[in-house]
C-alpha cells in the first residue's frame, strides 16, 4: 500500500503523544519522563481514547490527513498500544486509506524488534532519531545506541516501512565542516526519503544549557552555524532531498504531509501528555495545553474525559502571527492571500520591498510570499520585521 | 516674642565639603539649643528633600532660628542659613552668605580641606566674614587634627589653632561651637529700628498650604503684619500676611526687626515673581537706595530631555512647570528630535543640577527620561554682524554664515594627593586645559586650570574621581568667553544623519570623539538583516567610521505544532520591544542605544 500525496491544503492531523524515554537527552527540551516501573500501557490506551473522544465531540466530524505519534519515544510502546490508538482515531473521524501515519522511533535493537508489529498496526512512516552516525558523538548527545545499532535499524526500517525518515542533530560542539559532510553524505547514502537535520540547540533547563553557561560546552559561533547550514542546503540539495523546511529535507513528493499541516497552519487535535492541538470551534481557533506529567494527565483524562490543562482562543493578530512564523518556514512559502483574510489586513508592502530589495524574500506567482534560501537562515528576524 | 536687640543676634552660615558632616552639625545645634523636641528630630532635618537627605547634599538653602543661652548669662539668637555646598548651586550660596556676618568651617579632620570648602571659604572672606573654625569627626581613628590643622593655615590662611574640636555624630565638643559663634562671630554690623524698612530677599519657594514664601533679612526697620511692601527691583505691591521664623518649624511672630532672619506670606502667585537679592521696603515710607542686589544665576549646562514613552509628554510638561516654581534658575522649553520624539531642551546650573532635576523628574513625578548629551552655550558671531546663541548643536545654522564661535571656559581649582598629579595634569592638557597655577601643601597639590566647560561637561568630573581613585576634589566657576575652533560634528546611521547624537566639538578633538561615537554605536546598534554603516562626519568629511555586519544567523531550527504557542509569544515580545525603538530610515535604534551613547564619556 502506499502512502497518498499531499494535496497541497492545511489539513487535519492527528497527533499523539508518548511521554516515556529510557533515559533523558541532554539537549532535549520536550516533554519526556524516565520511569523505572512498567508503564501500564493498557490503562494509557483507554486514557487515550477518552481524550480522543472528547476531540471528537469538539471538533466534530472530519476527514483526518496524517496521523503522528511523537515523544517522548514512541517506540516504547507495545505495537497492541499503537493499534488501538490507531483504531481510535478511525473510529472517531473519517481515515481515509493511505493517510500517513508517522511513528517516532529509536534505534535501540529492542525497540526495532518491534517495528514489524508496528507496521502491522498501520504505521506507514517511521521516522527515526538516529542524531548522529560515529559513537563518540552518539555517546556526547546522550543517546543509548551506536551507529552499527542505527544503521542496522535503518536497513531493518526500510524493508518494513513504506516511508522513512531519521533526524541528525549538527553545529555540535568541534565539528568542522569536513567531517559533517562525510557524515551527511553517509546519512544520504542510505537513501532515506526524507531527512531532518537540525542545528544543536542549547535550550533552557536541559543539562546542555547548565554546561553552555559553565563554558564547558562551546558551539559553533552565528558564523560558523551559518556556513554549515548553507554547505547542508548544498549537499542535500545535490543529492536531491532539498529543503522544504528550515530543517526538514525530503525527495520530491516525500514531505511529511503531518509537519506540513502545522506549518500550513491547519488544524490538530492533540492527546496525551503535555500535547497541543490548535482547531476551529465555534468560529475561532482555539489551542488546547495538555497536563505535562504523565501520571497527573492520566489521572485528569480519567477523571474528567480529557486532560486538558491550558487553553486559549486565538484573536486574529495572534492567528495571524503563527500563520506567518509558521508559513514562512516553507519552501512554498505564505499563502498572502489567506494570510490577509486572517488578519484583517496584508503584510506592509513597504516592508517587503525592503526585504526583497535584501535578497531575502521573494514573492512568486499564486499571491505567495516565499523567503529565500538566504533569508532562511536569519528567519526569526525576518519574520519580526514583517509582523506587525 | 523677637524683637531681639541686634547686640544678641549672630547671623551665620556653614561651609562645608560634601559628607564632611555640615548637615550633622547643624542637627545637633538645632538638638542642643532645643529648638526642636527629640521625638521630631529625624536626621539632617534641614535637607527637606528625600533627595537632599539620599545624598547628604543640601540643595537648597534653608534657615532655622536658634535661641541660645550663653555662658555669659545672656539670651542669644544665633540663625543658621544652610547653604549649598557644590559649585552648581554658588549662586545659592554667594545670596545666603550675603545674609550673614559670619560662618562656620567645618572640614573632616582626616580628609583635610577640599576644593569646594576652598572656594566656598572664599567667598565667605569675600563677603567679610569672620571663620569660625571647626575640626569635626576628631572621634574617628584616621584623624589628624594637627595635620589638618597646618593644611588649613597653609592653605585657606586662617589661624586654625582655637579651631573647635568636635564630633557632630556624637555631640562632642559642640557647645564649644555654640559659645563661639557668641563670641568669635560679631553681631550685625548695622541697623536702625527707627529707619524705613529695608530687607533683603535671601530666597523664596513655593509652599502647597502657605503659596509663595519668602526669605527675608532685616537690614533697616521693621517687618510687620499688615504692611504693604514693595519689591523695589520689580516695584511690585503686596499685602503682608504673615510673618514668622523658622525654628525650623515655621512659628509665627508679630515683627522682625534690624539684623533679624524671617519669613513672610504676602500672596504672591508664583516664585518667578520674587527675585533674589531683590530690597523689600514699606510701599508708603522707602528706603532711599536698594541693596545692590544679586545677577540672577544663568544657566550654562543644557541638554533635552525626553519621556521615553511619548505618552507621557504632557505629564512631563507639568512636572516641570511644578519644579520651577522652586527653582526659577532651572528654564526649559519645547523641542522636536526625529530620534527621541517630543521633549525639552532644558538649562541648568551645572551637572549636578542637571542630574538632579532629572532624577527629581523621574522619582518625584514617575517619568522615565532619556537626556541628550550635556552641551554648553555657545556664542555665534554671525557674518551679518549679529550674535547668536546656541543653546542646541542640532540648531547650528550653515557655516557660512558663521563668522567665529565662541565657548564658555572656566577657572577649575583642582587638590589632589600628589601621587595622582601627573595622570590629572595629562587628562587637563587633553581637554585643552591652560595651567594657571600649581602648589604643593604637604602631600597634596592644588592645581588652577582654565578649561573650556565643553570640554569638562562630557565626563570630566568621573575621569577624574577615577584617575585619583576619589581622592581629589574639584570645583570651578564660570570665566569667560572665548574664541574656539569649533565644529559641528554630526553622527550618521545608514547615511542618515540622528540629530539626537550630533554635538559641536573642538577641531582637535573631533576625530578622537567621533571615533569613539561611532565604536560605540556599533556596539549598541544591534545588528540588522543588512550591514549598517556607522559615521561621524564634519560638514560633507568622515571623520569615523564603523560598520555593523549584518545578522549572519537567527532561526529556530526545530518548530512543530506544540512550538507555535512559544514562538508567537517570543514574536510579541519583539514586537513590544521594536514599539521601543527609534525608526532612522531602514534602521531601528533602540531607545537604551540613545541613553548609553549619550551617557557616554571620551572612552
Amino acid at each position: 500500500m502506499s502512502v497518498n500525496r499531499d494535496d497541497g491544503t492545511p489539513g487535519f492531523g492527528v497527533y499523539v503523544h508518548w511521554p516515556f524515554c529510557a533515559a533523558k537527552c541532554p539537549y532535549c527540551d520536550f516533554n519526556s519522563h524516565v520511569r523505572h516501573q512498567p508503564v501500564d500501557q493498557p490503562r494509557f490506551a483507554a486514557a487515550f481514547r477518552r481524550e480522543l473522544e472528547t476531540m471528537h465531540a469538539r471538533t466534530g466530524p472530519k476527514e483526518v490527513t496524517s496521523i503522528f505519534m511523537g515523544g517522548g519515544t514512541p517506540s516504547l510502546m507495545q505495537p497492541e498500544t499503537v493499534a488501538a490508538i490507531l483504531d481510535t482515531v478511525a473510529e472517531l473521524w473519517t481515515v481515509p486509506d493511505g493517510i500517513e501515519i508517522t511513528m517516532e522511533a529509536n534505534p535501540q535493537s529492542a525497540d526495532a524488534g518491534r517495528f514489524a508489529g508496528y507496521r502491522a498496526a498501520g504505521v506507514n512512516r517511521l521516522s527515526l532519531g538516529v542524531q548522529a552516525l560515529n559513537d563518540a558523538d552518539l555517546k556526547f548527545l546522550g543517546r543509548l545506541h551506536d551507529a552499527r545499532e542505527a544503521l542496522d535499524a535503518i536497513e531493518l526500517a526500510r524493508g518494513t516501512f513504506p516511508r522513512l525518515s531519521f533526524d541528525l542533530i549538527y553545529a555540535r560542539p568541534g565539528q568542522t565542516p569536513e567531517a559533517w559532510k562525510t557524515e551527511l553524505e553517509e546519512a544520504i547514502a542510505h537513501a532515506a526519503d526524507h531527512l531532518s537535520l537540525y542545528q544543536l540547540t542549547i535550550e533552557e533547563g536541559t543539562p546542555f544549557f547548565a554546561l553552555h553557561a559553565a563554558g564547558k560546552i562551546a558551539t559553533p559561533d552565528a558564523d560558523a552555524g551559518a556556513a554549515l547550514y548553507e554547505l547542508t542546503q548544498e549537499i542535500t540539495g545535490r543529492h536531491g532531498l532539498p529543503a522544504y523546511e528550515i530543517s526538514n529535507h525530503a525527495m520530491p513528493g516525500a514531505e511529511s504531509r503531518h509537519n506540513l499541516t502545522y506549518w500550513r497552519y491547519g488544524e490538530y487535535v492533540g492527546a496525551g501528555p503535555g500535547a497541543h492541538g490548535r482547531f476551529v470551534e465555534n468560529g475561532r481557533r482555539i489551542v488546547t495545553m495538555a497536563e505535562r506529567v504523565p501520571e497527573a494527565w492520566l489521572a485528569r483524562v480519567e477523571d474528567r474525559g480529557h486532560g486538558v490543562a491550558d487553553g486559549e482562543v486565538l484573536t486574529r493578530g495572534q492567528e495571524a502571527d503563527e500563520m506567518l512564523l509558521m508559513g514562512l518556514r516553507l519552501r512554498e512559502g505564505l499563502d498572502l492571500a489567506r494570510y490577509e483574510e486572517t488578519a484583517g489586513r496584508p503584510l506592509l508592502p513597504e516592508r517587503i520591498a525592503v526585504l526583497q530589495d535584501e535578497g531575502l524574500v521573494e514573492p512568486l506567482g499564486n499571491s505567495r510570499l516565499r523567503v529565500t534560501p538566504a533569508g532562511m537562515i536569519v528567519l526569526d528576524a525576518v519574520v519580526a520585521d514583517l509582523a506587525r | 516674642m523677637t524683637d531681639t536687640p541686634r547686640s544678641h543676634i549672630r547671623n551665620f552660615s556653614i561651609v562645608a565639603h560634601i559628607d564632611h558632616g555640615k548637615s550633622t552639625l547643624a542637627d545637633r545645634l538645632i538638638q542642643m539649643t532645643g529648638s526642636i523636641e527629640d521625638r521630631e528630630m529625624k536626621e539632617q532635618i534641614l535637607d527637606a528633600m528625600d533627595i537632599e537627605r539620599e545624598r547628604g547634599i543640601t540643595i537648597k538653602a534653608n534657615t532655622v532660628r536658634l535661641e541660645y543661652d550663653a555662658k555669659d548669662g545672656e539670651h542669644y539668637v544665633l540663625n543658621l542659613i544652610d547653604t549649598p555646598g557644590h559649585v552648581d548651586f554658588a549662586y545659592e550660596v554667594s545670596r545666603s552668605l550675603a545674609a550673614c556676618e559670619g560662618s562656620l568651617l567645618v572640614v573632616d579632620a582626616s580628609q583635610g580641606v577640599e576644593a569646594q570648602t576652598l572656594a566656598n571659604v572664599y567667598q565667605a572672606l569675600d563677603n567679610d566674614h569672620e571663620i569660625v573654625t571647626v575640626l569635626n569627626k576628631i572621634d574617628l581613628p584616621a584623624a589628624e587634627p594637627e595635620r589638618i590643622k597646618a593644611q588649613i593655615e597653609d592653605v585657606i590662611g586662617l589661624d586654625a589653632s582655637d579651631a573647635c574640636m568636635i564630633s557632630a555624630k556624637t555631640g562632642l565638643g559642640v557647645d564649644t561651637v555654640l559659645e563661639a559663634i557668641v563670641t568669635k562671630l560679631p553681631p550685625p554690623k548695622e541697623g536702625e529700628r527707627d529707619k524705613p524698612l529695608k530687607a533683603m530677599l535671601v530666597d523664596s519657594w513655593y509652599d502647597s498650604y502657605l503659596g509663595v514664601i519668602v526669605l527675608v533679612r532685616i537690614i533697616d526697620g521693621v517687618l510687620k503684619k499688615g504692611q504693604t511692601i514693595r519689591m523695589m527691583g520689580t516695584d511690585a505691591r503686596y499685602p503682608v500676611e504673615r510673618v514668622g521664623v523658622m525654628t525650623p518649624k515655621m512659628v509665627m511672630v508679630d515683627s522682625l526687626g534690624p539684623g533679624e532672619i524671617g519669613f513672610i506670606t504676602a500672596s504672591i502667585k508664583e516664585v518667578a515673581d520674587t527675585r533674589v537679592g531683590d530690597t523689600i521696603t514699606e510701599d508708603k515710607k522707602p528706603c532711599a537706595k536698594p541693596l545692590p542686589g544679586f545677577k540672577p544665576a544663568q544657566p550654562v549646562v543644557f541638554c533635552g530631555l525626553f519621556p521615553v514613552d511619548a505618552a507621557d509628554f504632557e505629564d512631563l510638561r507639568a512636572a516641570m512647570g511644578k519644579l520651577r516654581l522652586n527653582d526659577a534658575s532651572f528654564s526649559f522649553e519645547m523641542e522636536t528630535s526625529a530620534a527621541l520624539g517630543f521633549g525639552f531642551r532644558c538649562g541648568f546650573l551645572g551637572l549636578l543640577h542637571l542630574e538632579i532635576i532629572q532624577e527629581r523628574l523621574e522619582r518625584e513625578f514617575n517619568l522615565d527620561l532619556i537626556a541628550t548629551a550635556p552641551s554648553v552655550v555657545y556664542h555665534l558671531n554671525m557674518t551679518d554682524g549679529s550674535v547668536m546663541e546656541l543653546h542646541n548643536p542640532a540648531d547650528m545654522p550653515d557655516t557660512v554664515k558663521i563668522g567665529s564661535v565662541e565657548e564658555p571656559w572656566i577657572r577649575a581649582t583642582i587638590l589632589t594627593p600628589d601621587d595622582y598629579l601627573g595622570s590629572i595634569l595629562k587628562l587637563c592638557q587633553e581637554r585643552r586645559g591652560v595651567q594657571i597655577d600649581l602648589n604643593y601643601v604637604g602631600k597634596r597639590a592644588m592645581v588652577t586650570y582654565d578649561l573650556p566647560l565643553n570640554e569638562v561637561v562630557f565626563d570630566f568630573y568621573d575621569r577624574l574621581k577615577s584617575i585619583s581613585k576619589g581622592y581629589a576634589s574639584f570645583d570651578y566657576q564660570l570665566k569667560d568667553y572665548r574664541e574656539g575652533d569649533l565644529v559641528k560634528m554630526s553622527i550618521l546611521v545608514n547615511d542618515e544623519p540622528v540629530d539626537a547624537l550630533s554635538m559641536l566639538v573642538h577641531r582637535s578633538q573631533a576625530d578622537r570623539r567621533g571615533r569613539a561615537m561611532c565604536e560605540k554605536l556599533k556596539e549598541l546598534i544591534p545588528r540588522h538583516l543588512f550591514k549598517i554603516p556607522v559615521q561621524a562626519a564634519i560638514g560633507g568629511k568622515v571623520i569615523a567610521r564603523e560598520t555593523i555586519s549584518a545578522m549572519r544567523k537567527d532561526v529556530t531550527a526545530k518548530c512543530y505544532g506544540g512550538d507555535a504557542t512559544r514562538k508567537r509569544k517570543l514574536l510579541e515580545k519583539q514586537k513590544e520591544g521594536k514599539k521601543k525603538m527609534r525608526q532612522f530610515g531602514r534602521v531601528e535604534i533602540p531607545q537604551e542605544a540613545f541613553i548609553q551613547a549619550l551617557k557616554m564619556g571620551d572612552n
